[in-house]
């Protein structure tokens, strides 16, 4: 054999690793950029960071062809053309920039609440919500709307946080662990680290999705289940849980409002709890039969008997509960049709969730003191875990499903405790300790308080003089008391409706509305282009910004182009959506790992630059120049209460300052330093029970996290709800309109319900017999994909995936095409054949699909040819019922949007179908056309 | 034609665990950033936004379902990549001896510059891991990341290959089947990891770990604490609240 070669084993892999935070999707992995000669070459995870631990998905190993994307924009646009066709002329930022400020100037002086701003995915609402606070406008909020609000607003509702950014499974720890709905998207790194975890130790993994791909292909058992029944099956494992005793009675009646006693004397108090006094609900002492406060010493709560005042009765909590969900109607015999689930399985599930909680509790050795100042000598916990996201939560009985979850999670007594679900910090906190939402706008003024909050009752909601809702987008009205993150899915409808005003200007920020994240988007598209009678803009006014050469750019009248994630400022805040850890806190920022090599800027320091044009509050000093020098100037020196700021870490002057301290000039640096974010664990005895935890609460008053400590008990039974149903019921000052009464007794329910989506329950099923989904896959998030050169070719096009019943029953072969039709529209796309699917469901790819025309693409790409958006198929609106009123296609308690929801038939396509309908007209690109071919290599 | 050493000192490989894999893709564009800045030319993507991007990696993830007559179909996500084979067809059919597997560790590597871009290796090897690079017409394969293994410039840590390391799942295993006790010979000893297609004779390096078994979860029903009934003397509440009632008093 001839001499071996000998390639070169030691090549230098970089000049410099920059160590930033990933933004390829929202997980916000730490990564490393290897830089040579001033480029980025490769980029792989930090190995020290706490979210990913050195992994990184296909999505972050990509992120060099997001930062070189031939769609990136150039340089601020002002629309020459006809909004939609996409025709601009580049101008200068002091063009645009004063443009904006001429527009906004005397919006704010004479009619604050007709700026309607909105942002996307962007990560810092905390700053945006803060600047539009100073506007003064009501009319602001991200895109949780009609993303996954429902699981947000169930969650701090039902137990003070939710799952993801709120809490996560003990994947060291747990045994059992339940995954519900797609999730495939949000915090995916730390689910497949947590699922290989699991795997190492031979944990039991259950799905409950009704497509078998991505973890539910790994879940040791898959339930294949019909859309929008999640709520139903999760009440039958109640119900035979209950019915076998197996439920932690200790657990609820320490730490929950199990035992809380129900009013049960007619009038404007039934439902709600009794109270001493001095407000505190009262429990039954099982020791003296008497009511005392919760929270009295050495009492015996009592879950089981009430007491009697005035003839009348008044039951515990738990009894509401037990008779309520021990009702035949939730017994797994009852439910296994309409779910799709053999009543045998989910009675096995239920007795695999019992045998785990009960027959492997987990006991750790460690102390702990709760706030009743009663002393532990360990931990106890029940490892079952559960996760759920967008999946289960965008249905209209989204809210309450989600309640049912942390219903089941609670009864076992697996939140906080070792081996089940744990909170992430700032997380435990209730309702109680957010903010209500303010909508109090007065020209030149700031708004009177935050936007956002969890409504207590009717008195929280925003509504005028004559009960019409204040906010553009109806959030925190009748129609969705507690829309926690706003409906951005309405503002543009509600907008061209002049419903319940007219704006001026539309300003959004990297949120694809005019595509992927509207529903019905052909209507959508020709409602940001309609015109009036004197050939004005219907919407006067759309600004918007994005990196990217999106369908959305194509519709704006001033597009300010932001930065890639490699080429700017961005903090992970506490204040926002935090990257903590269940056993730490933590935050991050991203920084300029190189800077943009075109007339781009960062959103964020562009929204400050605009906000000291126009004199915001707080933007400006008091000789009216501009306090901040840039969002990183912000970063470091704004306080949103003394010695809180964006960043928790390298606080005060020394640097020191963990949660609270004086800004830090060096603060930014310090991260750098330290790979681009901030870690501290939480002390041991703090690490679980943490809402009853005396050590976490007075560590996360000393961190910042509260000023003084929140212990609280979970909410079985969430009396504010109930207090939305009074009103219903016609008590209270302030009523709803009569249309809505029945609905909101209905889901105003106080303990958890399931009732059958709306459009399940206005559908004829031989019309439409099939539900339809889309996933988004785990290499691809949103629509950024799309332009990406490496992650196109793993996800180009969206084919039409149906189980093998529905495939025989309409005789498709391969190759195929098919018509999907809706009430409300129709879309052509090619077949595949699954089996590893529900039957009686279609679904798609999210997000794939592409406008010709966008972002840089080829006309021809498959993203556009043989892709569609099922967003097509659905309404913001539900179809007429004949009684003269629209009805939202939402969520009745949140208004998140129940994309889920969806049903339609389908048909073969003729034959020679080759290109999907609808097929929208090209936009004009402002971006030059690509190179055909790639290959990326610095040379260092 | 090229020979194949009789005897590799080491054989250095991966052991892909299928019960785990979940499909991301995280291994394939990890693979794509590395070796597109690394060994070699550049991997090229022809028509990158257009109509057929055809790119060249190194590493395909491909996704088979699985039916059963009694249980729920299962679906198996199959990463793929070369797997070094002691017994190369692909080295043993090149005509200029670039395809070569290495004495040392048993990594099988193409030398670009003695390739003439023939195609044969890739017809020979059974598995379809090699993939002829669109702009250079060089053949394009798995290095095992034989210039991270060894790269004095990284940290120990990360010597290994950059798909190992980025696997969120943990799927992915590096190590030296040749040592009895190393990692991946004692994973694939406990978990019956297998050889592709053994019946092709070319002994590859590289491990699966077969799926365990999935939909198994059976039960018998919840043994209750309050159904049937406790007919229990003295005791005047039946049924589930007879049961809280003793149930609190034990509290």
């Amino acid at each position: 054999m001839s001499v071996q070669p000998a390639p070169d084993l030691s090549p230098r892999v970089s000049d410099e690793i920059r160590k930033t935070t990933c933004y390829m999707c929202a997980c916000r992995c730490g990564i490393d950029v290897h830089m040579k000669g001033g480029k980025v070459a490769y980029i792989d995870g930090n190995r020290d960071h706490p979210v990913n631990k050195g992994v990184l998905c296909a999505k972050g190993s990509a992120g060099i062809m997001q930062h070189l994307s031939p769609a990136r924009l150039r340089a601020p646009l002002k629309r020459v053309g006809p909004r939609g066709s996409g025709e601009f002329k580049e101008i200068s930022w002091d063009e645009a920039l004063s443009l904006a400020a001429d527009w906004l100037r005397p919006l704010r002086a004479t009619a604050p609440e007709k700026l309607a701003f909105f942002t996307g995915r962007d990560q810092s609402q905390s700053f945006t919500g803060w600047w539009a606070q100073a506007f003064g406008t009501p009319n602001w909020a991200a895109h949780g709307g009609f993303c996954s609000v429902n699981m947000a607003a169930a969650g701090i509702y039902t137990m003070g946080g939710s799952f993801w950014e709120f809490g996560q499974p003990d994947w060291e720890r747990t045994k059992l662990f339940l995954l519900f709905g797609v999730a495939e998207d949000h915090d995916s790194n730390p689910i497949k680290m947590g699922l290989g975890r699991l795997k190492e130790r031979g944990a039991r993994v259950i799905g409950v999705n009704p497509i078998r791909s991505g973890y539910n292909a790994i879940a040791d058992d898959w339930v294949g289940i019909t859309p929008g029944t999640d709520g139903l099956f999760i009440l039958a494992l109640v119900h035979e849980l209950l019915r076998a005793g197996k439920i932690d009675l200790d657990y609820l009646i320490r730490y929950t409002n199990a035992p809380y006693l129900v009013n049960a004397a007619d009038g404007s108090e039934n439902g709600l709890f009794l109270r001493d006094a001095d407000g505190k609900p009262l429990v039954r002492d099982r020791r003296t039969g008497h009511a005392v406060a919760w929270d009295a010493p050495d009492i015996a709560p009592d879950l089981a008997a009430g007491v009697e005042i005035a003839g009348t009765t008044h039951l515990p909590v738990f009894r509401h509960l037990t008779d309520r969900y021990l009702s035949k109607d939730y017994a797994p015999d009852a439910v296994a049709k309409r779910c799709g689930i053999p009543a045998p399985r989910i009675r096995a599930i239920a007795a695999e969730i019992a045998r785990v909680a009960f027959e492997e509790e987990i006991t750790i050795p460690q102390p702990w003191t709760d706030f009743r100042g009663v002393r532990h000598e360990t931990m106890t916990g029940r490892p079952v875990a559960m996760h759920a996201m967008r999946g289960v939560s965008a249905h209209s009985n989204g809210f309450q499903t989600a309640r049912a979850l942390h219903l089941l999670q609670i009864l076992i007594g697996s939140v906080e405790t070792p081996g089940g679900f744990r909170f992430k910090p700032p997380y435990p906190k209730p309702p109680e300790a957010h903010p209500r939402p303010h909508a109090g706008h007065v020209p030149g003024q700031p708004l009177d308080g935050p936007h956002l909050g969890y409504p207590l009752g009717p008195e929280h909601l925003l509504l005028d003089e004559a009960d019409q809702p204040k906010r553009i987008d109806k959030a925190f009205s009748w129609e969705a008391p507690l829309s926690a993150h706003g409906m951005m899915h309405m503002v543009i409808s509600n907008a061209h409706a002049g419903d319940p005003y007219k704006i001026d200007t539309l300003f959004l920020y990297m949120a694809n509305m005019a595509w992927n994240s509207s529903m019905n988007t052909t209507q959508v598209m020709q409602m940001l282009t309609d015109t009036d009678a004197n050939g004005d803009y219907v919407i006067p006014r759309i600004i918007y910004s994005d990196a990217y050469s999106s369908e959305m750019v194509a519709f704006a009248d001033l597009v300010l182009p932001d930065t890639t994630y490699l080429e700017r400022h961005d903090c992970i805040s506490l204040l926002d959506r935090p990257i903590c850890e269940a056993e730490a806190l933590a935050d991050s920022i991203r920084w300029p790992v190189v800077q943009p090599d075109r007339d781009v800027r960062p959103f964020q320091s562009v929204l400050l630059d605009l906000g000291a044009r126009l004199g915001l509050p707080g933007m400006v000093k008091d000789d009216g120049t501009a306090k901040f020098k840039d969002y990183a100037d912000y970063i470091s020196n704004h306080e949103r209460r003394p010695g809180i700021g964006p960043l928790a870490g390298f606080r005060g002057p020394d640097g020191m300052g963990q949660g609270r301290g004086a800004p830090n000039p060096d603060q930014i640096a310090r991260y750098i330093e330290n790979g681009g974010f901030w870690f501290e664990h939480i002390p041991e005895e703090a690490q679980f029970f943490k809402p009853w935890n005396a050590a976490y609460q007075n560590w996360a008053v000393a961190r910042g996290l509260f000023d003084s400590p929140q212990p609280y008990v979970f909410n079985l039974y969430a009396e504010p709800l109930r207090r939305f149903q009074l009103a219903a019921e016609g008590y209270g000052s302030r009523q709803p309109p009569d249309h809505l009464r029945a609905r909101l007794m209905e889901a105003m329910d106080p303990l958890p319900i399931w009732y059958p989506t709306f459009t399940d329950a206005a559908t004829d099923p031989a019309a439409y017999p099939l539900h339809a989904l889309t996933q988004r896959p785990m290499a691809h998030y949103h629509s950024w994909g799309s332009q990406n050169a490496w992650l196109r070719q793993i996800h180009g096009h969206t084919p039409l995936y149906v189980s093998g019943e529905v495939w025989r029953a309409r005789g498709f072969r391969s190759g195929d095409w098919a018509t999907l039709t809706s009430p409300h529209g129709r879309i052509t796309l090619p077949v595949v054949r699954m089996d590893a699917l529900n039957p009686h469901t279609v679904w798609t790819w999210n997000a794939i699909a592409k406008r010709r025309g966008a972002w840089a693409l080829d006309a021809c790409a498959p993203e556009a040819a043989q892709s569609s958006l099922l967003n097509h198929l659905i309404h913001e609106l539900l179809p007429p019922k004949g009684d003269g009123l629209r009805w939202a296609n939402s969520d009745p308690v949140t208004g998140q949007a129940a994309w889920y929801d969806l049903r339609v038939r389908i048909e073969k396509a003729p034959a020679g179908q080759r290109v999907t309908y609808p097929a929208h007209p090209a936009q004009a690109s402002p971006v030059p056309n690509p190179p055909r071919d790639l290959a990326h290599q610095v040379k260092g | 034609m090229t020979s194949l050493p009789t005897h590799t000192e080491r054989k250095l490989g991966l052991v892909i665990d299928l019960d785990t894999c979940v499909g991301c893709h995280a291994c394939v564009i990890s693979c794509k950033g590395w070796n597109t800045e690394n060994y070699g030319a550049p991997l090229a993507d022809m028509d990158a936004w257009g109509e057929t991007p055809e790119g060249t990696f190194l590493n395909r993830v491909h996704t088979f379902e699985v039916t059963r007559d009694t249980a729920p179909p299962m679906v198996v996500h199959f990463p793929k990549s070369c797997l070094h084979c002691d017994d190369a067809p692909c080295v043993t059919v090149c005509p200029t001896g670039a395809s070569y597997k290495r004495v040392e560790d048993g990594i099988v590597l193409v030398n670009e510059s003695a390739c003439i871009g023939c195609g044969l290796c890739a017809w020979a090897c059974p598995y379809g891991a090699r993939e002829m690079d669109g702009a250079e017409k060089v053949m394009k394969k798995c290095t095992l990341c034989v210039d991270r293994i060894y790269n004095e410039n990284l940290p120990e840590r990360d010597r290994e290959p950059a798909c190992v390391r980025t696997c969120p799942a943990g799927a992915r295993h590096f190590g030296d089947f040749a040592d009895p006790d190393s990692h991946v010979s004692r994973l694939v000893a406990a978990r019956g990891g297998i050889d592709l297609m053994p019946e092709q004779g070319t002994r590859p390096v590289n491990k699966y770990l077969p799926p365990r078994g999935r939909d198994t979860l059976e039960t018998p029903a919840l043994a209750s604490l309050c159904d049937p009934l406790p007919d229990t003397p003295g005791t005047p509440v039946q049924g589930f609240l007879g049961w809280l009632d003793r149930a609190l008093e034990r509290i």
